[in-house]
């Protein structure tokens, strides 16, 4: 029995016991929270996060998880520590009201203090005590520990009672968190860490081209798997969202349904039935291509369809869009008051990459959208180096897909270039890259489409031209011509030209078909003569031939008659003799 | 044990004290009974008019907020103002003697 039970225990109940924290994201990191029942020390510079982090986990343990906590503060003061909670949406006074929350400030100040002799910490372990108590306190948070080193100057008693603490605290079943402050080549900096065997989350706060950006990294968890990467993570009014950049996998959902673009012959291009559900695609084209109006018409199609649509805009406001817009004949306005379309404008200088990625994830994780326009991918490509432009673009699209989310990225390209390397780079993240070029031909510039790729669809492999009219946006056929393809005017001229000979062709082919007939009708003419003539021959032959007979008819007659006269008895003669006479007479 | 071993001495009823003395313990460690008997020492012989309060945080955790003990056993001054507080066994007399600012009043005597 015993053997049975221990043998083939499960992966979970082997596992660790977890506290969920109820920070998006870092439950995922941590594979569901902070170790239950165990200390966690939460360390960084200053100003990167930590308080707001361990409020965070004592407020929505209280709210979410019905956990009741206990905030020891040791650097601020009750009323800093209300607005600081106030700041995160909760209401300190009203947790602590309803028992869900006991707060207590603890002042060191050493100047204040003479010590004589041997001490404990007692007197902290009885406050800490008699707040866990008063409220039944499942979470503690010590903010921050290290001011006693500060205010107290035996630090072999302070290390020995914060090794008792830490164990007390274990031995109350508190799953706590210990914030301590980043120190000279060690995690704290007074060695803190030593007495937190369980679980230690660094906190960062760095500078990158006067942008900063927050992470976090799980330096240490004992017993449980956890993400190792540095998350970046963001702080605004609803707290803390860590994002799990790293959870790169390619096991999306891949939809057979097919999503319009917004343009029925562009549809007509993809096989007829648009992009993939849930595919990532690329819009590139230089300055003025049309990028956004394509863009525009793919988002209106699917809020016509019902779906939401999130668009972050990183070079025009909101309302620039919607006007723009409207100049094409796309009313993005009524979408946008009906709630189906959302703009999300940031300058991409705002943040870092990291942070826009965060700031995405949470953006679609709130309007759960169908589809995502991003516009322009370049401006946001432009704010990291190239290599971690490419990484925050596979994570987004791989967060999108994961989400079965379609997506459409404009992209802005260098004019006359061809398609350079991190052109190439992008490509293989994306599944249909229409490329929109301008083409300029006899001293103008049009528009030109194409679609270089599509994966999983046979596609039309021609250039359309792109047409930005007011009643939308249409696609033509470019005509070819000796120097290329035809746009604008130049295909206007070619096809007048066109039908000019379509016409010549035709009149020829009228004149054709008369002189045949013309010449048919000689023929049979000419033949008809001919067979009037032999017909005439043949009478006049005929005649001859019974004049001749007559004739010899009339010989004979005349021989007979003569031999009568003579009385002759050669009767016999007569047929030889007109054989001969015949002969004399053909002749 | 509402007012565990307050002490009194030399001064008349209704007079407040001029030394008004509270020692914070946990329960009868032996820690804190040498603090107690290190501090009646130290009254006895430096201070005339003192009030002594002991206060147990073991039987009255709550009263641990209001003065901002945390070290075990600790001695706060309540009047003379400024408060002062003094951590430890009180075994270093010198120390405490400092901490109480009697050092300077007894030279000065």
């Amino acid at each position: 029995m015993l053997t049975a039970k221990l043998r083939p225990a499960t992966p979970q109940s082997d596992q660790l016991e977890k506290t969920p924290t109820g920070i998006r994201g870092l439950d995922e990191i941590a594979n569901g929270g902070l170790p239950k029942g165990r200390t966690s020390l939460v360390c960084g510079n200053a100003g990167c996060g930590k308080t707001i982090l361990a409020m965070e986990f004592v407020a929505r343990g209280a709210v979410e998880f019905g956990e009741p906590g206990v905030f020891i503060a040791f650097e601020e003061t009750p009323d800093e520590l209300e607005k600081n909670f106030l700041s995160l949406g909760f209401d300190l006074k009203k947790l602590v009201a309803k028992k869900l929350l006991a707060v207590d400030y603890i002042y060191v100040e050493r100047s204040e203090i003479e010590e004589t002799g041997s001490y404990d910490l007692d007197g902290l372990f009885i406050r800490l005590g008699h707040a866990i108590d008063s409220v039944g306190a499942k979470r503690v948070v010590l903010d921050t520990l290290e001011v006693l080193f500060a205010g107290l100057s035996d630090q072999a008693i302070l290390r020995a009672e914060l090794r008792r603490l830490f164990r007390w605290l274990k031995e109350k079943g508190v799953t706590a968190i210990v914030t301590g402050e980043r120190g000279q080549g060690m995690l704290t900096r007074y060695g803190l860490e030593e007495y937190v065997a369980d679980c230690v989350i660094l906190l960062d706060l760095r500078l990158q081209e006067q942008i900063a950006t927050r992470r976090l990294r799980l330096v240490k968890y004992r017993g449980s798997k956890h993400g190792a990467d540095e998350y970046p993570f963001l702080i605004d009014e609803n707290g803390l969202s860590i994002l799990p950049i790293s959870s790169l996998s390619l096991n999306h959902q891949a939809s057979t349904q097919r999503v319009s673009s917004g343009i029925s012959r562009l549809d007509r291009m993809l096989d007829g039935k648009g992009f993939f559900r849930g595919s990532t695609v690329l819009v590139s084209g230089t300055a003025g291509a049309g990028k956004s109006s394509l863009a525009g018409a793919f988002a209106l199609a699917a809020c016509q369809r019902g779906e939401r649509c999130l668009y972050f805009a990183f070079e025009e406001s909101p309302l620039q869009i919607v006007r723009n817009m409207k100049s094409i004949g796309l009313n993005l306005e009524a979408m946008v008051k009906n709630g189906l379309l959302r703009f999300h404008a940031v300058r991409s200088s705002l943040h870092g990459l990291e942070m826009h990625l965060v700031t995405k994830h949470k953006a679609v994780d709130e309007f759960k959208p169908a589809i995502v326009v991003l516009d322009p991918i370049s401006s946001l490509m432009a704010v990291g180096s190239p290599t971690e432009g490419k990484s925050m673009l596979t994570r987004l699209i791989d967060f999108l897909k994961s989400e079965g989310i379609t997506a459409m990225f404009t992209d802005l390209i260098c004019s006359g270039g061809g398609l350079n390397q991190t052109d190439n780079e992008k490509s293989s993240l994306i599944d249909t890259w229409i490329s929109l070029r301008d083409l300029e031909l006899n001293g103008e510039l049009n528009r030109g489409l194409q679609i270089i790729k599509s994966r999983g669809m046979s596609h039309s492999n021609q250039i359309r031209e792109f047409l930005l009219t007011n009643k939308g946006i249409d696609l033509l056929d470019v005509y070819l011509g000796p120097a290329g393809v035809l746009t604008g005017s130049a295909r206007i001229a070619q096809a007048a030209q066109g039908k000019a000979e379509v016409l010549v062709q035709q009149q020829q082919q009228v004149r054709k078909q008369h002189e045949w007939r013309r010449r048919r009708s000689s023929l049979e003419r000419q033949m008809a003569e001919l067979r009037a003539q032999s017909e005439m021959e043949e009478e006049e032959e005929r005649q001859i031939r019974a004049q001749e007979e007559a004739l010899t008819k009339t010989l004979a007659g005349n021989r007979a008659d003569l031999a009568q006269l003579r009385g002759t008895d050669q009767l016999v003669s007569r047929t030889p003799a007109k054989t001969k006479q015949n002969e004399t007479t053909g002749h | 044990m509402k007012q565990p071993a307050t002490k009194s001495k030399a001064t008349p009823v209704g007079a407040v004290p001029v030394w008004q003395l509270r020692l914070y313990v946990a329960g009868h460690t032996p820690k804190s009974m040498t603090a107690l008997a290190n501090l009646r020492k130290i009254c006895e012989e430096h201070l005339k008019d003192y009030e002594l309060e002991v206060i147990d945080l073991l039987k009255q955790p709550q009263l641990a907020k209001g003065d901002q003990i945390l070290a075990i056993p600790t001695l706060v001054r309540q009047l003379p103002t400024p408060i002062k507080k003094i951590i430890g066994d009180l075994s270093n007399t010198e120390r405490v003697l400092v901490g109480l600012n009697l050092r300077e009043a007894r030279k000065k005597e």
